[in-house]
């Protein structure tokens, strides 16, 4: 029983066209052309520009190693911390890391379940960013319990002496979360990969290939009563993946949220820094795809419009970390306790002031900001620039958060700035070589844009596709349909 | 059933030329009755399930199991130690009832990592993976599946197969290639 066409309907009708009307493949590119163009980053060889960027991200990760070695066998005083400062750089690094991760899995999971088609294109070379982010976290919890041969401890394993963890302790809620949430991504990350793996085993031309792509494609064949239990997998995986995220950031505020370190100790802790995850992880996938795009020719698949949602989710989560930012110091000073007011003007005025203002200010509250405007979204650059000063942002804001609180306890006498050694720098470093090491092998040897996904966002994967505009619409409720 | 060679024959199978003609093909197939058939496609199709008259996935059950399992692994390795083995104080924290809830982030997480494992592996056990070949791979035109190729695949072993009418069937529903995939 259709009412008559008023003219609203007809307006919200001709929205709707012109939203659906955008496609997320450009060029109207067929089946095989994405497959062409996804495997052959993987097929050809590697461009020169590779070897030059994988030689100088190998030798910071080399020498990274080299200062974790230097630090297990002399011992944490190689570092700057010191009492009060037991937590600085490399607490710092490990939640600037886990937070990284957060957004592959927002992506491949949150999105998933939200029904956007989009993510298509990017969740693949995004939950492999999560895998190595978390690797590189979880470096440094290990290395800076001082006796890293000691570190199996953090496992609830029987020992000789009868010794168990606490389970009550928000650093062993950690041990779990961390653990988890990388054997979830890996898992996810694998289900995903399967169907792209048959496609690079059916393609491959060398027996080396063959057998490799073939024992890790596992026999796939793109059989549909496959893809039914796989689909609900994926669907599971997503489900699970979703609570997951969201609880491991809260895990790790926990970490600070427990103590009675003032700046610390506040419940705002675990929304804010799941926001802040977000946010800094979504700058990071764009630092990493926007050369990838360009270097690879992707532009037909990474489009301007992907850019742009991602712009506007850095946005958003951008606004949320700001507005998280002003809660903190409306409630110092609204509690009226004095130590909570002293630390937060410590925090602007004390000795990291320039870090507030550069790090957590401009480029964590103000940049994102440009994200309001079309053109700045639709312009690489500066989305490449201000993807660059929310990385650089977060960092700092991690490190306010642990070293400036930790700077100015109590007791004024037993105040002390933190300084960092060589061998902390160069272990951060060391964690970006093996992190973007490890991205450039992922995107040598593995389809770094998930083909099987891609493939579903390009019209002619409807089966309704071709019929006339009314039967479409019928069937499948018309407005999500891209034709 | 043999071929005039000596080959055992696995099924017909036939190519479509768009994922709207293998949805078409299929929804003819399974009214035709068959039951051992299948289609092959490089990426999910839309309501292929209904379309072969395939009811939902079981997976669920395996999640469901997997997570109960997690829950229970974790109470007992939290209140095991911490109850019964070493009892341990810290900070003069109390023990009671109202504390029960420090244990829940490791049960979440366990419950999580199991049920994650379950889908993980019922997967591939539910699709008989992973296994080492598959007849369909011995049609050379099959390689194209994981690109831009869609199959149809009636099994010989289907009370309905006969040559003539799988035949007729594939071409009445605009299969191409139409083709005897062997079993060896």
């Amino acid at each position: 029983m259709d009412s008559a066409p008023t003219a609203a309907t007809e307006t919200i009708k001709a929205a709707e066209r012109r939203v659906a009307h955008i496609p997320l493949v450009l060029n109207r590119r067929n089946f095989s052309w994405l497959t062409e163009r996804i495997s052959g980053v993987v097929e050809q060889p590697a461009p020169r520009w590779w070897w030059v960027a994988f030689t100088i991200t190998a030798s910071a990760a080399t020498f990274g190693l080299f200062c974790i070695g230097y630090q297990i066998s002399t011992g944490v005083g190689t570092w700057g911390n010191q009492i009060p400062v037991g937590w600085a750089w490399d607490i710092t690094n490990f939640v600037f890391w886990i937070g990284i991760g957060h957004a592959g899995t927002l992506i491949s999971a949150i999105l998933f379940l939200l029904r956007q088609k989009w993510r298509t294109s990017i969740n693949r070379s995004a939950e492999a960013m999560t895998l190595f982010a978390v690797i590189c976290a979880a470096i440094f919890p290990g290395i800076h319990v001082g006796r890293f041969w000691m570190a199996w401890y953090l496992a609830p394993i029987p020992n000789n002496w009868g010794i168990w963890q606490n389970f009550r302790s928000a650093l062993m809620w950690d041990v779990f979360a961390v653990s988890t949430y990388f054997t979830v991504s890996v898992l996810f990350w694998y289900t995903g990969l399967v169907p792209d793996l048959a496609t690079l085993r059916d393609r491959a031309k060398t027996r080396v290939r063959k057998f490799l792509f073939g024992i890790f494609a596992l026999g796939w064949r793109g059989s549909n009563r496959n893809w039914r239990h796989y689909e609900m997998a994926y669907l599971l995986l997503a489900g699970l993946s979703t609570p997951l995220v969201l609880s491991v950031h809260s895990v790790v505020s926990f970490d600070f949220a427990t103590t009675v370190i003032p700046t610390w100790h506040t419940t705002i802790f675990p929304p804010y820094f799941v926001a802040g995850a977000i946010f800094g992880g979504f700058a990071m996938v764009l630092t990493l795809l926007l050369p990838c795009r360009a270097m690879f020719k992707l532009h037909d698949v990474i489009t301007p419009q992907h850019i742009d949602k991602m712009a506007k989710i850095i946005l958003l989560t951008g606004s949320f970390v700001g507005y998280a930012y002003m809660m903190e110091f409306f409630v110092a000073w609204y509690s009226g306790n004095s130590y909570e007011r002293f630390a937060f003007w410590n925090r602007i005025f004390g000795p990291y002031w320039w870090y507030w203002w550069l790090g957590m200010l401009f480029c964590n509250c103000l940049s994102p900001q440009l994200f309001w405007f079309r053109w700045c979204r639709r312009n690489i650059l500066v989305v490449f620039f201000v993807s660059m000063c929310v990385n650089a942002g977060m960092w700092f804001e991690r490190f306010i958060i642990i070293a400036g609180g930790l700077i100015r306890d109590f007791l004024p006498s037993s105040w002390r700035v933190f300084h960092p050694t060589w061998v902390d720098i160069w272990t951060y470093i060391g964690t970006l070589g093996i992190f973007t090491s490890l991205f450039l092998l992922f995107v040598r040897f593995l389809p770094m844009i998930a083909m099987s996904e891609v493939k579903t966002a390009v019209p002619e994967a409807d089966p309704h596709y071709g019929e006339p505009p009314g039967i479409q619409s019928i069937s499948h409720g018309g407005k999500e349909r891209t034709r | 059933m043999k071929t005039p060679f000596g080959h055992n024959v696995y099924a017909m199978a036939a190519e479509y030329p768009s994922a709207a003609a293998l949805y078409e093909a299929a929804k003819r197939v399974r009214d035709a009755g068959f039951r051992r058939w299948d289609v092959y496609s490089p990426f999910p199709i839309h309501g292929m399930g209904e379309a072969m008259g395939l009811g939902k996935s079981w997976l669920s059950g395996w999640v469901l199991f997997g997570g109960v399992s997690g829950l229970l692994t974790a109470a007992l390795v939290e209140f095991g130690p911490s109850w019964g083995l070493y009892r341990l104080d810290v900070h003069g924290k109390p023990w009671n009832f109202w504390t029960v809830p420090a244990f829940f982030p490791i049960m979440f997480e366990l419950t999580i990592l199991l049920s994650a494992f379950a889908a993980f592996f019922a997967w591939q056990g539910m699709n008989r993976l992973p296994r080492w070949n598959h007849p369909m791979f011995n049609w050379d035109r099959f390689g194209r599946v994981t690109n831009d190729g869609f199959f149809l695949a009636i099994e010989a072993r289907d009370p309905r197969f006969t040559e003539e009418g799988v035949q007729r069937l594939l071409e009445e529903t605009g299969g191409q290639h139409i083709t005897i995939v062997h079993e060896d």
